[in-house]
Parts: structure tokens; sequence; C-alpha cells
């Protein structure tokens, strides 16, 4: 029985937390691969640029993380809406390669003016120590884990009422299934681009600023989760909101059951190896189903 | 009768042009009047698709005209030319697989500032088979369906005119049929159609009139009827596929097949 309860407290919930924080992350890549046709190498850095939007918010005023969110999706939508005018848009004609490459490049500079503006120094979000709630004398919950399943849990379901009820929502799945058709529908494809960009720089500001909120955030937080997120995006087949969905928790929970100690006494893999977990899922599938379990488009 | 009313829907004056540096068609005229079936048939490679390609701005132009109604339109773009009234019906991916076939025909009327619902259910009425099926993936549908979807979604807007890019193409004969008693039913709403077709004694039995393309030139032009009978029409086209086709061609007066979607569905469980 404690064997099982500290699976659940110490693997289980933290693999569920990090899984749909993963899965904010994974929704934004996949629908800018759908639609722009390109991997974002930057999607790391806009998730870190949300974290730091919040930790000035909060140094300003003292407010709860959640109410930074409004803050840090505002600041991060119109950086993103920045920098695709003046990096992206005028490439936009050309071969994707080179949208992914100026993407790299952006990803590089928007880590360093994170450094010079925010330093490379450890910072958090939630002051104070966290207590859990206990039931039944041995299920730990922290309210910050709840908070961060349901305030993901709400964003996800935005993004499917966005996708599935909205004519916006509806276009950018056109346009994930066929460009020229909807250049021959009519469909304003900018208009389509910026929306994209636009729900893509939400779900990664409030990816950055949850993550940071479950553990602490420094300059380099995006670029860590980055390759995890990848492999969420991956396996849930690219181009596929939904899949990216169930490819976040996956890889979320799946790196946190990995170090618990399924043969033996100790971890079965050293928690300082578990973001090597995603790697070797995204291997395996680029191997043996690049499609990814919901057969979405091949890199 | 005023120059007015006898100006073309769409008219082609002596239009030349290709992709990159290859010319593909050269000094095509052809013309599509008010309410007429117009179709073009012609070898592969002949430059059919690359007419249809030239009214969308797909195509680089190198010389001549594209006049809708009498204002000129020449290498406009794709977005433009559906907002000036021209839907287009690509031969493949002509319907978006993963949005419900409702989902396409919203789409289809992505311009339309006022309320498009009477005009959607007046399409499922005038395709019964997607009316059942209009909360399923449109990439689920058969051949024929899909094509109808495709039309149902291009006629959303209300066209001055619609352009099939060979609608009848991978289909088996029966749904062929079917697809050409759609476009006569179309038609005979009021649209011009501008229709490419491999499939060239059906084509030709549903048109008022057809062009002949061979290797980027127009080579003969006439009514529907008389390049049926045309014997160098016949050698090239229809002789060929004379042991395909042995039931007449339809001509515009009899039964064409119903449009039956359940039998449609029985080809895919």
């Amino acid at each position: 029985m404690n064997e099982l309860i500290g699976f659940v407290n110490f693997h289980l919930i933290p693999g569920i937390v990090l899984g749909s924080i993963y899965a904010l992350g994974a929704i934004g890549l996949t629908l800018t691969f759908g639609i722009l046709r390109f991997a974002n190498f930057a999607h790391g850095e806009t998730m870190t640029l949300g974290a730091f939007v919040a930790l000035v918010v909060i140094d300003l005023t003292n407010w709860h993380v959640l109410a930074t969110l409004p803050f840090a999706m505002l600041l991060t939508v119109l950086t993103v809406l920045v920098m695709d005018r003046l990096f992206f848009r005028p490439l936009r004609t050309g071969p994707t390669v080179i949208l992914l490459i100026a993407s790299f490049g952006l990803m590089l500079m928007m880590r360093s003016a994170i450094q010079i503006i925010w330093g490379v120094d450890l910072e958090t979000l939630s002051k104070g120590l966290a207590i859990p709630w206990v039931l039944f004398e041995s299920l730990r919950i922290f309210p910050k884990h709840l908070l961060i399943v349901g305030a993901a849990l709400l964003l996800m379901l935005g993004v499917h009422g966005l996708l599935r009820h909205t004519p916006i929502g509806k276009a950018m799945r056109a346009m994930s299934d066929s460009p020229e058709l909807a250049r021959m529908t009519g469909i304003d494809t900018e208009r389509v681009v910026m929306a994209t960009w636009i729900t893509g720089a939400v779900l990664a500001a409030a990816a950055g600023v949850l993550l940071a909120y479950d553990t602490h955030l420094d300059s380099r937080m995006g670029f860590r989760v980055l390759l995890p997120i990848f492999a969420a995006a991956l396996l849930g087949g690219l181009g596929r909101p939904y899949g990216a969905m169930a490819g976040g928790l996956v890889i979320g929970v799946a790196e946190e059951l990995s170090t618990y100690s399924w043969i033996g006494d100790g971890p079965l893999v050293s928690p300082g190896y578990k973001s090597g977990v995603a790697f070797a899922i995204m291997i395996a599938l680029l191997i043996w189903r690049p499609s990814g379990l919901f057969r979405g488009r091949v890199f | 009768m005023s120059a007015l009313s006898d100006r073309p829907t769409l008219e082609f004056q002596g239009i030349s042009g290709g992709y990159g540096g290859s010319e593909i068609i050269h000094d095509i005229s052809i013309r599509v009047g008010a309410g007429e079936i117009v179709t073009l048939i012609g070898p592969n490679g002949a430059g059919k698709s690359s007419v249809m390609n030239a009214t969308f701005g797909q195509l680089q132009i190198n010389g001549g005209r594209i006049l809708l109604k009498g204002e000129e339109i020449t290498g406009i773009a794709p977005e433009q030319a559906v907002r000036r009234g021209i839907s287009y019906v690509p031969q493949v991916s002509n319907v978006f697989p993963n949005l419900t076939v409702q989902e396409n025909l919203e789409i289809g009327a992505w311009i339309r500032r006022d309320d498009f619902r009477p005009r959607m259910e007046e399409m499922f009425a005038l395709f019964p088979p997607l009316s059942e099926r209009r909360r399923i993936p449109a990439g689920a549908l058969s051949g024929g369906q899909r094509q109808m979807a495709a039309m149902a979604k291009a006629l959303m807007v209300d066209p001055e005119i619609l352009l099939l890019d060979e609608p009848t193409a991978g289909l088996s004969p029966r749904f062929r049929g079917e697809i050409f008693a759609v476009v006569r039913k179309v038609n005979a709403r009021g649209i011009p159609i501008l229709m490419v077709e491999q499939n060239a004694r059906q084509a030709l039995g549903i048109a008022d009139r057809g062009y002949v393309l061979v290797d980027g030139h127009c080579r003969m032009e006439g009514s529907g009827k008389d390049l049926l009978a045309n014997p160098e029409v016949g050698a090239m086209f229809l002789g060929r596929r004379a042991d395909e086709e042995t039931s007449p061609a339809p001509n515009p007066g009899s039964e064409a097949p119903a449009v039956d979607g359940s039998t449609t569905q029985s080809m895919r469980p």
C-alpha cells in the first residue's frame, strides 16, 4: 500500500502535472507546424518569456501566479506577432526550411535578450512553503498541482472550442489540411496565420508560467523542455492538436514514471536522466512510426 | 439583343502561358456564355488544367486577357478570384479531409457576410447523399461523394461561374454518370460551368459547347453535338473508348442516372 501511495504521490501526480504543461506547449508547436509548415524552435523561448513576464507582474503586484496569466499571454502574443512580422512573414513564400532555420536563430536571439533583461539566475514565482492536502492519511495533493492541471484543462477546452466552433478555428483546420484549397476558397491566409500565432503564444505563455509555478524558472527553462514538447507533438502526430494533448500527457507521465523503482530498490532511470526518456521516445517514433500515434504529417 | 447581354460570363482572349520558363498553352481563346456548360477535352498534357489554373492566377500568363463579365481579371490572386465570383473545384484535394462535410460547406461560405445556412440546406437538398453524412469528415467519403462535397462547397458562394477540373477522374462509369447528372442539375440553376474532362463522350453529351485542346493549342470548337459527330474528334478521343463505354452518350434531354447515395456508400463499408 505504501508502495502504491508513494508511486502516486511522487510519480503519477507529478507526471500528470508535467504532462499537462507539455501538452499546452505541444499544441502551439503542432498548430504552427500544421499551418505554417515548419517546426518552430523558438517555441521554448516563447514559454520562457511568458514566465518572466509573470515574474515581473508578481514582483510589482504580489498577485497570485494564475492572476498574472493574462499579462503573460498578452505580452507574449505581442512579441510573437512582432517577430512574425519581422522574421517569418518576409520568408513565408520561400521554402519552409528557411523558416525553420530562422526560428533557430530567433531562439538564440530571444534567449540572449531574456538573459540580458532578467539575468541567468534561478527565480521562483511562488514564495513560501507549499503545504499539501493529505487525503486518506497518505495521499498528498499540492493545491498548486490542482491549479496547474485545472488551468491547463481549461485552456485545452478553450482550444477545442476555438477549433471546433469558431469560424477562424475551422479556417485554421482547413488551412492545416490544404493551404492551396484554403486560398481558392477565399480564406484570408494571413489572418489565419495570425490567429495561429496568437493561439500558440497564449498557450506557450501559459505553459511557461505553469512550469515556473510548478518548479522554478531561469533563462534556459524553455530550451530544456523544447525536446519533450517536440516529442509530444510528434507522438500525437504533427499538425494534430488533439494528438499533442495526448502526446504531452504521455511524455510527461513517462518521464516521471521512468524514475520509479520498477526493478529493484533504486529508480529505474536516475532522475538526472529523465529528460532522456522523451528523447528515446522521439527517436523510437522517428524510426518506427514517424507519423505519430494519430497519423499526422511526416517531417 | 444588346451587346451587354451577349457578353460572356468568362472569356479568354488569346491566352498564352506556362510555368517557369516553358509555355504550355498558346493563344487560347474560349468563352463561356451565361447559363452554358462548356467542356474542354483533349489528351493528357494538352494544357486543359493549365487553362483552369490561368483563371486563378496559378499560371504565369505571357499574353492575352481573361475577362469575367467584361471585366479584366488576368493574373488575379486565387483568394480574389473567388470574391469576384469564380468557384473552382480542383481535380484532387478539393475538400478539406479533416473537416466534416458541413464544416467544408461552412468554410466554402467563408467570404459571405450574410447568413449562409439557407444556402447550405439548399446544397444538402441538391446533394442528398451529403445531407446524411454532414457530420462525418469529408476525407471518409467515397470518391463520387467527395466530388459532390467539393461542388457543394464551391457553390456555397453562389458563384458567377463554376470551374470543374476532371470531376469524374478516377470514378467508375456508374458514378461518372451520377456526377454528370449533378453537373446538369447545378447548371439548371443558371450557373455557367467550364469543365475539363477526360471522358470526352459523356462530357460532350451534356455540354452546350466544347473546345478540343491539343498540345496547348485550341484545335476545334463547336457545339457538343457537332463535336461528338465530328469524325476527327471521334478518332482522337471517342474511338479508343468505344469498347470501354458501350452505352450511348446521354444527350441533354435524356434521363441521367439518379444521384443515389446509398449505393455509393455500399462501395465503401
